[in-house]
């Protein structure tokens, strides 16, 4: 298969970036998208060219590591998938295909299509987690959970942290990101003892880094590739509001 | 690194300003029922008996005044609300996407929410101009059935106000389910089911009842 | 008609090797195999509260075993520093691991125990482990569970609220818990959590996009590493009171392999290069259950569950050559040969045997797919017989997964997979308490060489990152700090410089080298070396023809590799030019390690050294050690430290799953 890439190209964060126009050919349709690019980059090198720099490396679509905006769309023209998971024979011989970096204020760009996501890390930071420390745990079994309550638990943390819910946002928001975060943990007991600062804490850091506002336009849960559904913002809204109009029974 | 405040009052994050978004809008929503009930008054054949004296009610009654200035107070907020948001709209995306295909991911009704909304802001300024200034505050000469079925004779009124209410339904068609989503009352799959099927209905039933009533008047003159 | 061919010359080179003094000192106690690992804690140096603020300690990778270690380090008190090639703590390999972990919890009232637990593992690693570790690593498995379901990750569980377990290859109790097929992705999400909040509260600093390029070792000890910021292309000395290496496996010397694409080897091997050893370095598992190679341009290879296994039947067409698509083969046509072969474990054998029979089924030309290198993996039975919907529950995600990449639906017809490179058991050699022949230096997880011997049970990788990082680690690691206290830290020495040179000096030998051949050309090149002679079966002659071959390699590497753009620079050619060099070495040290062990255990099967049927054929007189070798400069044979394994408890057996 053949096909003419637009790709934007930049050398560093303080470089303005424009789009460059590359012919690549003879690419397998069996090939993923990044076997594609890689077969540019060889080709790039071969003459003498600046290869394109892009973030990957389990291409397996579970380290959230590639996230590419091609032809318009986070992870591209398939619903739920990762770049790596996109195969070349979802496009057709011939096409022109644009491709560009996730773009946020948060997530500035480091080169070419790889930006920086360290903001998510930042959410995480802020309460993405229970407070107990190494050697601390009572026995597994002690703390039975409903199975309808982990398998919903579990849908929520499959997040890979890739950032398309930012990326495909038209107000680069990363709510469902949060969210994700906040209702795993709210479906469980473990969750509960810090469930209210949690959930302020994070939504807090979230504005600080940027992101935009969430106006449910449901275009994140299209693109994540885990498939977080839209009622774990839904969760997080319900969690937000009663943090914040109730009072804490704990609180001195 | 970045540290968050906490002092900041809630109302002021995004999550906040989405929370009094949802409330106000789910409010108007409430009071686009009550006023559709009043104007479809208007399609009764008894020269506008009845709809004199819901005007003459509404505009009278104690409580009424007070829900009013809830109203005022509704609309204001909204609009402040959604006019911050589209404001801010770019400041998490300085850089935009030379090519971004939205409609893949999203539905018409929200990515038009904000020309229905200022479609809907100016439909408003006419209106509230035309029946609440010209009528309640100068006092006008005419009933309210009269003033009703002039401006409906005109036709570019009548156009206005009909492309103005499909407008209203694609704001409804979204605002309606996102005021639930956002006060986290989608709980799960069959509420979202509900939820969505409601809005639809709401969202075509709704602006179709307040259109019917300058058709029915601009029929009425051929 | 005949033809003449004329077969190409066979170039091979002499394998040599020094034989060093054997090791004797591993620092495991003794005593009752039960009472070792309390004993031992008992016994190790402590350091006060006050104190942990003072010491320092580099952990390198984020894996299980890094983000464990590192955010219980933090937790202990000490100053952890965190480094970190990618993007993020979340993005290390651990995140792709699918199946489950075992733990000895005996929940499900099947007769398990941890003895069993560490019997299974010593037996599944053909007797070439140590018993006081992996007793321990049974031992601490259970803890491990209580932990991460306290951390609130969301394991499968029965509808009564319970854990579930389920089923994997070698062992005949169901210990394995799991969280559908991401386990490995819910555990790192745990630890990655945990290391977060250390992060909050000050204790853990984590460095992204930065590369550890070397060791520095002043006086026989650990004082720091040699860092590169990939995105500024600086380079930064770092100096700490201990040195965690916890940087995975070296699986990608393969090329085609189930490793991410940027793992690699640099800090063992740079710490190999600085005098630690390497143990068993030709112990790669090769994973049964792997989606077949289907072309020339393919950058890795995807595995599919062994807890597939559990469910799934291997079978191939009883007629070599059979085309017919499978669901036209009749039953009777059909043969299940891990069913016959080994009819006490069935589909569920460990995975070197699961592995070698696919291959042997293959060579015989019973293999299926376009290359006839391929096996069925066949749904259809438990699909009748526990229906769609609780087949979903437990592969949802892996059956959607070997749709999109093969475009073939598994509810239709039987996967085809292949053997694929997985996982090392070799790594840097280590003692009981985890450290390195080189004082202060560590490694943990799928880094070191310890636990697994000569192939690891499915569902242990995840128990011994998560064991070194969390439970063992933490308590070792204060015996040695305990000493450190009044060690003043400094970057500003003859050792830091050197090193610091010595990197510099290799990244612009890379740099100007401007040859005419990619990086990537290179690493299939040793790929397939490795594969061909390296791989599922080795013997002399073959491992001979490899080892001049990757020194060929080597050599024209250094003279035509190109490299382009700078070294201040964010520049991901030259990364993965300087892994790949790395595995250039190492690779050959593979294949001497291959060639010294003469005989045929777990993953290794030396063709000269096998029964007739096609096992393993140890040789308990003459092998029963650790290789463990040293690094004796460029181009000269490397030294073998051989450390016995004395074996109390078990008796080596013949290693039979018939």
């Amino acid at each position: 298969m053949r096909f003419t890439l637009r790709i934007w190209r930049q050398k560093n964060s303080q470089d303005e970036g424009r789009f460059e126009v590359y012919e690549v050919d003879g690419v397998p349709p069996n090939a993923s998208f990044l076997e594609m690019l890689d077969i540019l980059n060889e080709k790039l090198i071969k003459e003498g060219k600046e290869p394109v720099a892009f973030d990957h490396d389990c291409r397996e679509g579970i380290c959230g590591s590639c996230g590419l905006f091609i032809n318009g769309r986070a992870h591209g023209p398939l619903p739920n998938i990762t770049t790596c998971r996109l195969y070349m024979r979802h496009f057709k011989d011939g096409d022109t295909i644009t491709i560009e970096p996730f773009r946020a204020k948060p997530f500035p760009v480091i080169k070419d299509l790889v930006v920086d996501r360290s903001a998510l890390d930042r959410i995480i930071q802020k309460g993405g987690y229970i407070s107990v420390n190494t050697g601390s745990a009572p026995d597994a079994n002690s703390i039975p959970i409903p199975k309808p309550a982990a398998d919903r638990a579990f849908d929520y943390a499959t997040c890979i942290g890739c950032g398309a819910c930012v990326a495909a946002c038209k107000n680069a928001s990363a709510m469902l990101f949060t969210a994700a975060k906040v209702a795993h943990l709210a479906m469980l007991p473990q969750g509960q003892p810090e469930r209210r600062q949690r959930v302020k804490r994070m939504v807090a850091q979230m504005d600080l880094e940027g992101f935009g506002h969430c106006s449910n336009t449901g275009a994140c849960a299209v693109e994540c590739p885990a498939k977080i559904p839209l009622k774990a913002i839904a969760q997080l809204q319900r969690d937000y509001i009663w943090a914040n109009l109730t009072p804490d029974p704990h609180a001195p | 690194m970045k540290t968050a405040s906490l002092a900041v009052g809630w109302l002021h994050t995004t999550v906040g300003r989405k929370v009094i978004m949802a409330v106000t809008g789910l409010f108007l929503i409430t009071f686009l029922v009550v006023h559709l009930a009043g104007n479809l008054l208007l399609l009764r054949n008894d020269g506008g008996a009845a709809f004199n004296a819901y005007a003459e009610f509404m505009s009278t009654n104690p409580l009424i005044r007070i829900l009013e200035i809830a109203l005022f107070a509704g609309f204001i907020i909204h609009i402040y609300q959604g006019l911050y948001f589209i404001f801010r709209e770019r400041r998490g995306r300085p850089k935009g996407y030379a090519l971004n295909d939205a409609k893949a991911n999203t539905s018409l009704f929200s990515r038009t929410m904000r020309l229905s909304a200022l479609v809907i802001l100016v439909f408003l300024i006419v209106h509230l101009k035309h029946f609440f200034v010209e009528h309640r505050l100068l006092g006008s000469p005419m009933s309210m059935y009269e003033l009703c079925k002039l401006a409906f004779e005109n036709p570019y009124y009548s156009a206005f106000y009909v492309v103005s209410m499909v407008l209203l339904a694609f704001h409804l068609a979204h605002g309606f389910y996102s005021g639930f989503q956002t006060l986290g009352l989608i709980v799960n799959r069959r509420v979202e089911q509900i939820v969505r099927w409601g809005a639809a209905v709401f969202a075509f039933l709704v602006p179709l009842g307040f259109a019917i009533i300058p058709i029915y008047f601009l029929i009425k003159t051929l | 008609m005949a033809e003449i061919l004329t077969a190409p010359p066979v170039i091979t080179r002499q394998i040599t090797w020094r034989e060093g003094n054997p090791i004797l000192d591993n620092k495991c106690p003794s005593g009752d195999l039960e009472k070792r690992w309390t004993k031992h804690k008992d016994s190790l140096r402590l350091v006060a509260p006050h104190n942990k603020r003072k010491l320092e300690v580099i952990v390198v990778g984020a894996g299980l075993a890094g983000a464990s270690a590192a955010a219980s380090l933090g937790e202990l008190g000490y100053r952890v520093k965190v480094f970190v090639y990618h993007n993020s703590p979340r993005r290390a390999h651990s995140i792709a691991a699918q199946g489950g972990i075992n733990a000895a919890k005996n929940y499900r009232n099947d007769g398990d125990s941890i003895w069993r637990l560490f019997y299974d593992t010593i037996k599944g690693g053909d007797f070439r482990a140590r018993e006081s570790n992996v007793y321990r690593l049974a031992e601490v498995s259970v803890k491990i569970i209580d932990h991460c379901v306290a951390q609130g990750i969301p394991f499968a569980r029965e509808y009564g609220g319970y854990l579930d377990t389920r089923s994997f290859g070698g062992a005949q109790l169901m210990r394995t818990f799991y969280a559908r097929g991401q386990t490995g992705q819910q555990l790192l999400l745990g630890a990655y959590a945990a290391l977060q909040r250390q992060v909050e509260l000050g204790n853990v600093q984590v460095f992204y996009n930065h590369d550890v390029l070397d060791i520095v070792v002043e006086d026989g000890r650990a004082r720091g590493i040699i860092v590169r910021n990939l995105i500024s292309g600086e380079i930064h000395r770092v100096a700490a009171h201990a040195v965690v290496l916890a940087t995975g496996g070296y699986g990608n010397a393969y090329y085609l392999s189930t490793n991410a694409k940027l793992s690699n080897a640099t800090a063992i091997w740079r710490a190999h290069r600085r005098g630690a050893y390497f143990g068993n370095p030709s112990f790669v598992q090769i994973h049964p259950t792997c989606i077949p190679q289907s072309g020339e341009y393919q950058s890795k290879l995807t595995l599919m569950s062994e807890s597939l296994r559990n469910d799934g039947r291997v079978w191939v067409p009883r007629t070599p050559g059979d085309k017919r698509p499978p669901h036209e083969i009749p039953e009777h046509d059909r043969w299940y040969y891990l069913e016959e072969w080994y009819p006490s474990f069935g589909n569920l054998v460990p995975r070197d045997i699961a592995s070698r029979a696919a291959k042997r089924v293959c060579d015989m030309g019973y293999g299926v797919g376009p290359t006839g290198r391929a096996v069925y993996l066949d749904f259809s039975d438990a699909i009748k017989r526990f229906g769609k919907e609780v087949i979903y529950q437990r592969y949802g995600n892996l059956f959607e997964m070997y749709e999109e990449i093969t475009g073939e639906s598994p509810w239709e017809t039987p996967m085809r997979i292949y053997p694929a490179v997985h996982y090392t058991m070799g790594g840097l050699w280590v003692d009981y308490n985890l450290m390195t022949n080189i004082e202060g230096l560590y490694a943990i997880g799928e880094a070191n060489f310890s636990d697994h011997g000569a192939n690891r049970l499915g569902a242990s990788a995840l128990m011994q990152g998560l064991a070194d990082g969390y439970f063992i680690l933490p308590y070792t690691i204060g015996d040695y700090l305990a000493t450190q206290l009044f060690v003043k830290l400094s970057t500003d020495t003859t050792a830091f410089a050197d090193a610091e040179r010595e990197t510099r000096q290799r990244i612009d030998r890379l740099l100007s080298t401007k040859g005419t051949q990619t990086v990537d050309e290179f690493h299939r090149e040793l790929g397939k070396i490795l594969w061909d002679h390296c791989g599922l079966a080795r013997n002399a002659q073959g491992l001979s023809q490899a080892y001049e071959q990757i020194r060929q390699l080597r050599e024209r590497f250094w003279r035509e590799v190109r490299v382009p753009g700078t070294g201040q620079e964010f520049n991901q050619n030259l990364e993965k030019a300087l892994r790949v060099s790395d595995f250039l070495e190492l690779g050959e040290l593979m294949v001497v390690d291959a060639y010294h062990r003469e005989e045929s255990c777990g993953c290794h099967l030396r063709e000269e050294y096998q029964t007739e049927e096609g096992e393993a054929l140890r040789n308990d007189k003459d092998y029963a050690y650790v290789a463990a070798w040293k690094w004796a400069g460029e181009g000269e044979p490397p030294i073998l430290h051989k450390e016995p394994l004395n074996f109390e408890f078990v008796k080596p057996t013949v290693r039979s799953y018939k």
